[in-house]
């Protein structure tokens, strides 16, 4: 069986190590802070300007002025600290975030990666993500393997237009968790029941199975 | 020294048609709401803004695409606007997207007396068309030129007559850097207090960067994405 969203949020979260710093993206990305492992202290940064983001306000609590980057009402936790945009982003281009977990339309098989705008359709806008992807020292893309016409969003090259060059690290699909090498995609683990033949027909990029491969495993 | 004027009609009185203006906030967090009426009432047109959004329909920026009154939007993400989408496919509104941290830095550049800076955001996209790439210690960035706005027009938690701002949790955003990049900075406050009322070690927008102060009023603070957990059950 394919991983849910729910299982890519959770094996991402195993990536976290005590004391990091992590900007969690929209989407798959934000569920990862439902998972952290317990004795892992880690600090999420929004870059609207927050360092210590906690859960979502208790209901008649929400408070205007404490959004995060998806506009979301959020709290902040003890220790937090607010600052301004350019500061947000000069410690992200600083590198002194230790991870960016974002999700993706495309990931190429030598990191680059497209998420923010379809030809042809509406530009929403970057936002944060091509500064994010371009100065972050850890990238870990959340997202389905495959479009929704079943086609492989882990390519030779990205179609869409970049958000950035070279920068992914890893990716965790739904179908298995992937390292971006200078031989291109490597598989380390597979999803419970998917098999490295389904692996190898939906990834269109150059893949390598690492010796070691095995089934991840979800308590 | 006399920086307080009345009401944001007054604030605003010389913004004429084709002014650029930069306007503080963060979706519709930390947002100028008193000037942005005014500049409604004002039918001022032709209006280059520079603000990380773009508002949503019926609020914040949204009100001035409304009334056809911006020619162009600088901004890092436009969603969320039907309108503002109708008028960019028609060719009424053109729009120049730059990435949020670039446009942060462009806004601190312009306070900070930088003609620009060096960023590796957009480095290898559509992003660095046309612009100058240099590589400092095997790395390249593009260079970004600092912005220049006519007016900088920003929402304060506080400030005093002098114009020093504080500003509370995340509706600082874009305001400080916003305030510090304007030829003629206008500050809209919650509450407007006396010199000596606000501790000078908390002051986030020295005064010297402020020109007009005026305390707002009718403060909707609209929220976009309301989201909640359910309480815990009381004892």
């Amino acid at each position: 069986m394919p991983l849910n969203k729910e299982q890519i949020a959770q094996r991402i979260a195993r990536e976290l190590q005590d004391g990091f710093y992590v900007n969690l993206g929209i989407g798959i990305p934000t569920l990862v802070a439902n998972y952290i492992p317990e004795g892992v202290n880690v600090v999420l940064q929004s870059e609207n300007g927050l360092l210590g983001m906690g859960p979502f306000p208790f209901e008649g609590e929400e408070d205007a002025d404490m959004i995060n980057a998806g506009k979301q009402t959020i709290t902040k936790l003890p220790g937090s600290s607010i600052f301004d945009s350019a500061m947000s982003f000069g410690m992200i281009r600083a590198g002194k975030v230790n991870l960016t977990v974002l999700g993706a339309m495309e990931v190429s098989e030598n990191g680059d990666i497209a998420n923010w705008k379809i030809p042809g359709k509406m530009v929403k806008g970057m936002g944060g993500a091509m500064d994010l992807v371009a100065s972050a020292r850890n990238i870990i893309v959340a997202m389905q393997h495959t479009n929704p016409k079943g086609e492989s969003k882990l390519l030779p090259n990205c179609t869409l237009p970049l958000t950035g060059v070279k920068c992914v690290k890893k990716i965790v699909s739904d179908l298995g968790v992937f390292d971006v090498t200078p031989d291109g995609f490597r598989c380390i683990e597979y999803a419970p029941g998917v098999t490295i033949e389904e692996i190898k027909a939906k990834t269109a990029g150059r893949l390598t199975i690492a010796d070691d491969v095995k089934e991840m495993i979800f308590n | 020294m006399n920086k307080v004027v009345a009401n944001a009609d007054e604030a605003i009185k010389d913004i004429e048609s084709g002014a650029v203006i930069m306007l503080g906030g963060f979706g519709l967090c930390g947002i100028p709401e008193n000037c942005i009426t005014a500049l409604v009432r004002k039918k001022v047109d032709n209006l280059t803004c520079i603000s990380n959004n773009a508002g949503v329909d019926d609020f914040g920026i949204g009100l001035m695409l409304q009334q056809k009154q911006v020619k162009k939007m600088i901004s890092s993400y436009v969603g969320e606007n039907a309108e503002f989408e109708r008028q960019l496919l028609s060719g009424e509104l053109e729009v120049e997207l730059v990435p949020q941290g670039t446009l942060a830095t462009r806004c601190m550049a312009a306070g900070y007396g930088m003609p620009a800076i060096f960023t590796p955001a957009g480095v290898g996209t559509e992003v660095a068309n046309g612009k100058e790439v240099r590589n400092f210690n095997g790395k390249d960035y593009l260079m970004e030129y600092a912005f220049d706005a006519d007016f900088a027009i920003v929402k304060a938690w506080k400030g005093d007559t002098m114009g020093n701002l504080m500003y509370k949790d995340t509706a600082r955003n874009f305001n400080p850097m916003m305030a510090m990049a304007g030829k003629i900075t206008i500050a809209e406050v919650e509450e407007l207090v006396q010199p000596g009322e606000l501790d000078p070690n908390f002051i986030h927008t020295p005064g010297i960067y402020v020109h007009r102060i005026f305390q707002g009023k009718d403060y909707e603070k609209r929220i976009e994405q309301r989201t909640t957990r359910k309480s815990p059950p009381t004892p």
